[in-house]
C-alpha cells in the first residue's frame, strides 16, 4: 500500500493549511495576551501620573500642616487629615496587631484540629467582608452606645480589617519556620511559650513585618468605615470623643466640592496618601520581598490579602 | 521474647505559663468567630424594625423614601444595581485577568516578574484615589471617546444604549470597578495556572501544540475549578467596593435606580449606605433601613466569597497532592 504522488501532495498542502493557521491562532492569542496586560497598566500609569501632576502643585508647607480654610476659598491645608490618619492607624494596629499575632500563633502551632481549620476559613472570608458593613458594626457596637462618635470606633473598625490579615501573615510565616529550631528549643527544655516567642517568632520577624506593614498600607487607605465612625472634621485632634479627619474622608469631601481650589486640593491629599501608601507597600516589596514569588509575598497572594477597598 | 509493654504514660502536666499561652492564643484565634457572630446579630437586631415594618417588600420594593410620614423604604434598586454593576466588572475584568495571567504564568521571569509587579500595584491604590482619579479624569475620556460614540450609534435601537451619556453612570462605575478586580483575579489565577503540573504542559507541547493549543489542552482543564473561584473572588471584591462606586456611579434613587442602560445613573448597596448614613436619624426608620441593606450585602457578600474560597482551596490542594506523587 503505498500513496500515489497526488495523495501524497494532497496530503502536504492540507498539512500546510492546517499549521499555518494554528501558528496564526496562537500569533493572534499571544497579542492578545499582552494587549491584556498592557491596558491593565494604562490605569496605574495614568493615576500616578495624575496624582503627582495635579498633586504636587497643591504641596507647600502650609498645605501640609494647617488645618482646612472656608468651603472653595483654597486656602488652609490638610493637617488634621494627616494627623488622624497617622492616629488612627495607631491605634487601629493598637489593636489589630496583638490580636492578629496571637491568632496566628494559635493555627500555626496548636492548628491541627476542627476548630483551627474553621476558623483559617472565617478568617479568610472575613478578609472579603464589605469594609463598609464593618464600620456599621462599629457605629454599632461603640458609637451607638456611647450616643458620640468616637475615634474607637474608627481604630476598631480598621482593626477588624488589620487583624485576619496579620492572623494569617503569622501563620503562614510561622510555618515557614523549621521544625527543628523547635524541637532544638525543646530539647533546651524551655516552655512553649518561651520557645515560640524567643525562637519561633525571631526567626519568621520578617514575614511578620511584611504582613503588618502591608495591612497598615491597606486600612491607610479605607474610607467607607471611616465615613460612620470618624465621620471627618476640619480641627486638629482634641479628643478620643470627637470626630476627627483622616486623608481619605478629606479626599473623599473634596472631591465633592464644585470648586476647582478643592479639587487642586483633592490631589494634593490623594498625592500624600499615595506617597505613604505605595511608599510602605513598595518599600516592604523591595526589603522583604522573596524574588521566587513563592515567598511571603506569593503566600499573601495566595492569601488574596493585599488587596485594596 | 515478648516486647516490654508501654505503659500508657500519663501526660506531662504543662506548667502554668503554657496554659495560659495556649488560652490566649486560643481566644485571639476564636475572636474572629465572635466577631461575625456578634456582626451577624448586631445587623439583624438593628435592622429588625425594617423587616418588621416592610417585611418581604424591603427587598422587593422599588420605592426609596426617607421623608418623614411618607417613609417607604425598597432596597430592590440597590440590590439591582450591586448584582448589574458586578456582572459587569467581571465581564470586563475577568477576561483580562486571564489573559494576564496567561502572560505572567507563561513569561520568561524577568518580564513577567516585573509586569506582575506592576498589575499587583494596582491593587495598593485606595479605592477613594480610584474614585477620584475616575471623577476628574477617566470619566472626561470615557464619556467623549466611549460613551459618545457608542450613543450615536447605537442610541436608538439598542435600548441598553439609551439614555445621555454623562460619564456618571453604571458603565463608568463598572470599568473602574473591572481595574480594581484585576489584580485580585490576575493573582489567583496566575497561582492556579502555575499549579498545573509542567508534565501536563510537556506533554501537550510534545504533541506538537502551540503555545495557545497548550493551554487549551492542558492548562485549562486541569485548572478550571480554580480559575472560576478566581472570578468568583473577583465578584465578591466588586460586590463590596464602595468608595470608587459611590463617586461615579451618579447617585440616583428609588425607582430611578433600576439599572436599564449602561448610561443611567443608578445606586449600589453599599453606596446608598455611604451616602445617606451620616444623614439617617436613629429615631427614624432610615437608619435600620440603611442597616438592612449592609445586612443585605453582607449575606450576599459571604455567599459569594465562601464559594470562591472552597473552590480555590479545592484546587490548590489538588496541586499539593500532584506534586507529592
Amino acid at each position: 500500500m503505498t500513496t500515489t504522488l497526488e495523495r501524497r501532495q494532497e496530503y502536504r498542502a492540507l498539512f500546510k493549511s492546517n499549521v499555518a493557521k494554528r501558528l496564526v491562532v496562537d500569533k493572534v492569542v499571544r497579542i492578545i495576551v499582552f494587549a491584556c496586560v498592557i491596558i491593565a497598566i494604562i490605569p496605574l500609569g495614568s493615576i500616578l501620573v495624575e496624582v503627582f501632576k495635579n498633586g504636587i502643585a497643591a504641596i507647600s508647607f502650609e498645605f501640609l500642616t494647617e488645618t482646612p480654610g472656608a468651603i472653595g476659598s483654597g486656602e488652609g491645608g490638610i493637617g488634621p487629615a494627616i494627623q488622624g490618619t497617622l492616629i488612627i492607624i495607631g491605634l487601629a494596629s493598637l489593636i489589630g496587631v496583638p490580636i492578629g499575632v496571637m491568632s496566628g500563633i494559635y493555627l500555626a502551632e496548636y492548628g491541627d484540629n476542627k476548630l483551627a481549620r474553621s476558623i483559617r476559613f472565617f478568617n479568610d472570608v472575613f478578609m472579603e467582608f464589605p469594609s463598609i458593613v464593618l464600620g456599621i458594626f462599629a457605629f454599632l457596637v461603640i458609637v451607638l452606645i456611647l450616643g458620640h462618635f468616637s475615634v474607637w470606633a474608627g481604630a476598631f473598625a480598621l482593626s477588624l480589617i488589620m487583624f485576619p490579615i496579620v492572623a494569617r501573615t503569622t501563620e503562614e510565616s510561622l510555618k515557614m519556620v523549621p521544625i527543628t529550631y523547635r524541637e532544638a528549643g525543646t530539647a533546651l527544655g524551655l516552655k512553649k511559650w518561651i520557645i515560640t516567642f524567643r525562637i519561633v517568632i525571631s526567626a519568621a520577624k520578617s514575614g511578620m513585618i511584611t504582613g503588618i506593614l502591608l495591612s497598615i498600607s491597606r486600612i491607610g487607605g479605607e474610607t467607607a468605615p471611616l465615613i460612620m465612625t470618624i465621620l471627618g472634621s476640619s480641627q486638629f485632634f482634641s479628643s478620643m470623643d470627637v470626630p476627627m479627619d483622616a486623608l481619605p474622608l478629606r479626599i473623599w469631601r473634596l472631591s465633592l466640592l464644585p470648586y476647582d481650589s478643592a479639587q487642586l486640593q483633592g490631589w494634593g491629599s490623594a498625592l500624600v496618601l499615595i506617597i505613604i501608601i505605595l511608599g510602605i507597600n513598595l518599600g516592604v516589596r523591595y526589603y522583604f520581598a522573596n524574588k521566587k514569588g513563592n515567598g511571603i509575598i506569593g503566600r499573601l497572594i495566595k492569601a488574596g490579602v493585599t488587596r485594596q477597598k | 521474647m515478648a516486647r516490654p509493654k508501654l505503659e500508657p504514660k500519663k501526660h506531662r502536666r504543662l506548667p502554668i505559663s503554657d496554659k495560659v499561652f495556649k488560652i490566649g492564643a486560643t481566644l485571639a484565634g476564636v475572636y474572629v468567630l465572635l466577631m461575625i457572630a456578634l456582626l451577624v446579630f448586631q445587623l439583624v437586631s438593628e435592622s429588625y424594625p425594617i423587616w418588621e415594618e416592610e417585611g418581604l417588600s424591603f427587598i422587593v420594593g422599588t420605592d426609596w423614601n426617607a421623608v418623614e410620614d411618607r417613609e417607604s423604604f425598597g432596597a430592590l434598586p440597590y440590590i439591582l444595581g450591586t448584582l448589574v454593576t458586578a456582572a459587569l466588572a467581571m465581564a470586563i475584568g475577568v477576561p483580562l485577568s486571564l489573559g494576564i495571567a496567561m502572560f505572567i504564568s507563561d513569561a520568561p521571569a524577568k518580564i513577567g516578574g516585573p509586569l506582575g509587579f506592576l498589575v499587583e500595584l494596582l491593587a495598593a491604590v485606595p479605592s477613594v484615589i480610584y474614585g477620584l482619579w475616575g471623577l476628574f479624569v477617566f470619566r472626561i475620556y470615557f464619556k467623549d471617546w466611549i460613551e459618545i460614540p457608542l450613543h450615536n450609534t447605537f442610541g436608538d435601537s439598542i435600548w441598553l444604549f439609551s439614555g445621555k451619556p454623562f460619564g456618571l453612570d453604571i458603565i463608568t462605575a463598572s470599568v473602574i470597578l473591572a481595574i480594581m478586580i484585576i489584580p485580585t483575579v490576575s493573582a489567583v489565577s496566575r497561582e492556579v495556572m502555575k499549579a498545573v503540573p509542567q508534565q501536563q504542559k510537556e506533554a501537550a507541547y510534545m504533541l506538537g501544540a502551540t503555545k495557545w493549543e497548550m493551554f487549551r489542552l492542558a492548562v485549562f482543564p486541569y485548572s478550571k475549578t480554580g480559575l472560576i473561584g478566581a472570578s468568583i473572588l473577583g465578584l465578591g471584591r466588586a460586590v463590596g467596593e464602595t468608595m470608587a462606586v459611590t463617586m461615579l456611579i451618579g447617585n440616583a434613587t428609588g425607582i430611578a435606580a433600576i439599572p436599564s442602560s449602561f448610561f443611567k445613573p443608578s445606586q449600589t448597596m453599599s453606596s446608598i449606605i455611604a451616602n445617606e448614613f451620616v444623614e439617617a436619624s436613629p429615631a427614624s426608620l432610615h437608619l435600620p433601613a440603611l442597616i438592612g441593606v449592609a445586612l443585605v450585602l453582607l449575606l450576599v457578600a459571604i455567599v459569594i466569597n465562601v464559594i470562591a474560597h472552597i473552590l480555590v482551596t479545592r484546587m490548590l490542594k489538588v496541586k499539593e497532592g500532584a506534586i507529592n506523587n
